[in-house]
């Protein structure tokens, strides 16, 4: 039986291999709630971590590198939207695009700014997001049981993954409690009848839009400027689609998507830990645990755990009159 | 018809040109990339130092898929490049393939011994002496007595790294433990600084204080977080010791450059065959320069050095993974 001790670094690592998945499959959930399916996640996240780091190692300022993450990944959230919601084209095939364009774009531009093969410099002091002490994690630590996870586990990251999870109750706020979530909620299934009550369809959409991009962004920027210390090409390596099977898996919904953020962090966490895993005399390769966020979503999928029912309109572009 | 004439036209006037003018060598990267700061660039510095040497210039190209390799092979044949040097094991179906259509190009392989070809120079190297030597120095500067290896895709020849090193460790303090861990068992475990990252950090929370990363670009995330958290890395292939000066203990040498080098210099008359390069030929070794020279002292360089005259010698033998595909003192 795994004791606290052991845990406890489990868990770390878990919330930080959580945090990018989380913040990416947030940004999802206000595109998809809105009608706008988006697989460009992937593409989004690599863009901004480019872009974060690489500003960052020019002006030596994180805070600059976070918003220039953010607004390259708005610009191609806007991309997105464009193809989607203004010219009506495939949305699945514009979020293919994007994360193309991304992985090639942001090679080249490093190749030509930083000649070091595609690749940003190594951030050094301010140009990196540090962890953040919680108050009082020193004297506390002594406690126990609460003190270690409240100074091991809790405290010690960076801002980033704080603005993380505030972002799952500002989302669940905002979705379920103020008019804007209505509405986007409401263009994602039923847009002929926002339309008809006098809300702007295509102005929410683009709304909903713009702030998955910015969430990418921040994602992005996470893991170029507070995991790692600068980019390094593909270096987002399929998280955003395993941040899309989350959102499968939590059925589009805020509180759900943290959960199952943090499950497929663990399951990554534990297979990174354990190479090999010994369950009663069964071996399980470290492959199958590398595979179980993916298995488990086409389980919820095929319906098997519940049924999950996509937002209806999502995927079609809305057309005023036919 | 029509269209088939003009490039099979186009292909014989290419190959007649080329022949006309002194045939450029060719190099081609594997999937790592031309920037990996390890492999593929201890190649390209190699050939860099043959181009500033001679005024010549070679062609290159870096492999973005396993689809390529052939393609790449076949189009820098045609097109008259001689010798052609390709990097990496996964290079060998398609050159034993590709190698016997044109038997006037020399090809050379680096990491790949074993495939027939009358016109293929094989270069392998002996990376557990070189990795014997940085894991004794690895436990010599260990104060916990807990060493780590980190590997980018779990495939034999990462598995022959961590096995030398193993051995080096083991030789200098039979008590010590050595966490080993591999990134995963696909190509992207060459590119994941941050699953990187997360390894160091566990192999740290189970007491490593030093770490030997031979994986690509993933190494860059594990010297990086052992520079954070205060401990030694070692890095491979290249001499990394740069990129944290002070941080990273050594670097595993193995002189790629060297052997693309001699290659390139050779031109049209590099020998085929087999080659082993190992500690005797200064195919593998450890790098000591400014950036690292306070973290060896004298005692650990003299013990490294007097085990690498003994392997030369013969007087220690390094068990090489590939004997029987296992390691005596580590299971992976």
């Amino acid at each position: 039986m795994m004791d606290l001790m052991t845990l406890i670094p489990v868990l770390d690592s878990t919330i930080r291999l959580s945090t990018p998945l989380l913040l990416a499959c947030l940004a999802g959930l206000f595109s998809e709630r809105a009608g706008v399916f988006d697989i460009g996640l992937e593409g989004k996240m690599l863009m901004a971590a480019f872009f974060s780091a690489a500003i960052a190692s020019v002006t030596g300022s994180v805070w600059l590198g976070l918003l220039a993450g953010i607004a390259s990944s708005m610009v191609l959230a806007g991309l997105h939207g464009l193809a989607s919601i203004t010219f009506r084209g495939n949305q699945l095939i514009s979020g293919v695009a994007i994360n193309f364009l991304a992985a090639g774009i942001t090679v080249l531009i490093a190749q030509h700014w930083f000649h070091q093969g595609g690749r940003t410099p190594s951030l050094i002091g301010a140009g990196r997001f540090s962890p953040i002490e919680l108050p009082l994690a020193g004297p506390l630590s002594g406690v126990p049981v609460l003190g270690p996870v409240y100074s091991d586990l809790l405290s010690g990251h960076s801002v980033l993954v704080y603005i993380a999870f505030l972002a799952v109750p500002a989302t669940w706020w905002v979705l379920y409690r103020t008019r804007f979530g209505l509405r986007l909620r409401a263009v994602g299934e039923n847009p002929a009848a926002v339309d008809t009550s006098g809300v702007s369809v295509v102005g929410m959409r683009y709304a909903a839009v713009a702030i998955c991009g910015l969430l990418c962004g921040i994602a992005g920027a996470y893991l170029a400027t507070a995991l790692q210390a600068g980019f390094v090409k593909d270096m987002t390596a399929g998280r955003g689609f395993i941040a899309l099977a989350a959102l499968i898996f939590a059925k589009w919904r805020p509180w759900h998507a943290m959960w199952a953020c943090l499950l497929f962090g663990f399951l990554q966490a534990v297979a990174l830990r354990y190479q090999n895993i010994d369950i009663g005399g069964v071996v399980i390769p470290v492959q199958v645990m590398d595979a179980l966020p993916y298995i488990l979503t086409v389980v919820i999928l095929a319906g098997f755990v519940g049924k999950a029912i996509p937002p209806r309109a999502g995927g079609e572009p809305y057309v005023k009159e036919r | 018809m029509t269209l088939l004439k003009s490039l099979m036209g186009a292909a014989a006037a290419m190959a007649l040109s080329a022949g006309a003018a002194l045939a450029e060598p060719a190099l081609i990267f594997d999937l790592g990339g031309k920037f990996d700061k390890s492999f593929n660039e201890a190649a390209f510095t190699g050939a860099q130092r043959w181009a500033d040497e001679t005024g010549g210039s070679f062609r290159e190209i870096e492999l973005q898929s396993e689809a390529q390799r052939e393609q790449a092979l076949r189009r820098f044949a045609e097109a008259g490049a001689n010798p052609i040097i390709t990097m990496g094991f996964a290079m060998a179906d398609p050159l034993s393939n590709v190698a016997p259509d044109y038997p006037d190009t020399k090809f050379v392989v680096v990491d790949v011994t074993w495939i027939k070809g009358d016109n293929i120079r094989q270069l392998g190297f002996a990376e557990h002496e070189g990795s014997y030597l940085v894991g004794m120095l690895a436990a010599m500067a260990s104060k916990s007595g807990t060493v780590g290896f980190i590997g980018g895709m779990d495939v034999p020849l990462i598995r022959h790294f961590g096995c030398g090193y193993a051995q080096g460790v083991k030789a200098v303090n039979p008590d010590a433990k050595i966490i080993a861990n591999m990134t995963g068992t696909t190509p992207a475990a060459w590119n994941d600084p941050v699953k990187g990252s997360e390894l160091t950090k566990a192999q740290i929370s189970q007491g490593a204080d030093v770490i030997y990363a031979a994986a690509g670009g993933t190494g860059v995330g594990v010297l990086q977080t052992a520079a954070d958290e205060g401990i030694l890395s070692i890095g491979v292939d290249s001499n990394q010791n740069h990129l944290h000066p002070g941080k990273v203990l050594t670097s595993m040498l193995k002189r790629v450059d060297v052997a693309v080098y001699d290659a390139m210099k050779a031109g049209n008359d590099v020998e085929p065959g087999v080659f082993v390069l190992g500690l005797a030929e200064d195919g593998v070794g450890y790098a000591l320069d400014d950036n690292n020279a306070a973290l060896i002292t004298p005692e650990m360089k003299a013990a490294a050095d007097s085990a690498r005259d003994k392997i030369i010698s013969g007087d220690i033998k390094v068990t090489s993974y590939y004997e029987n595909d296992s390691c005596p003192v580590l299971d992976f």
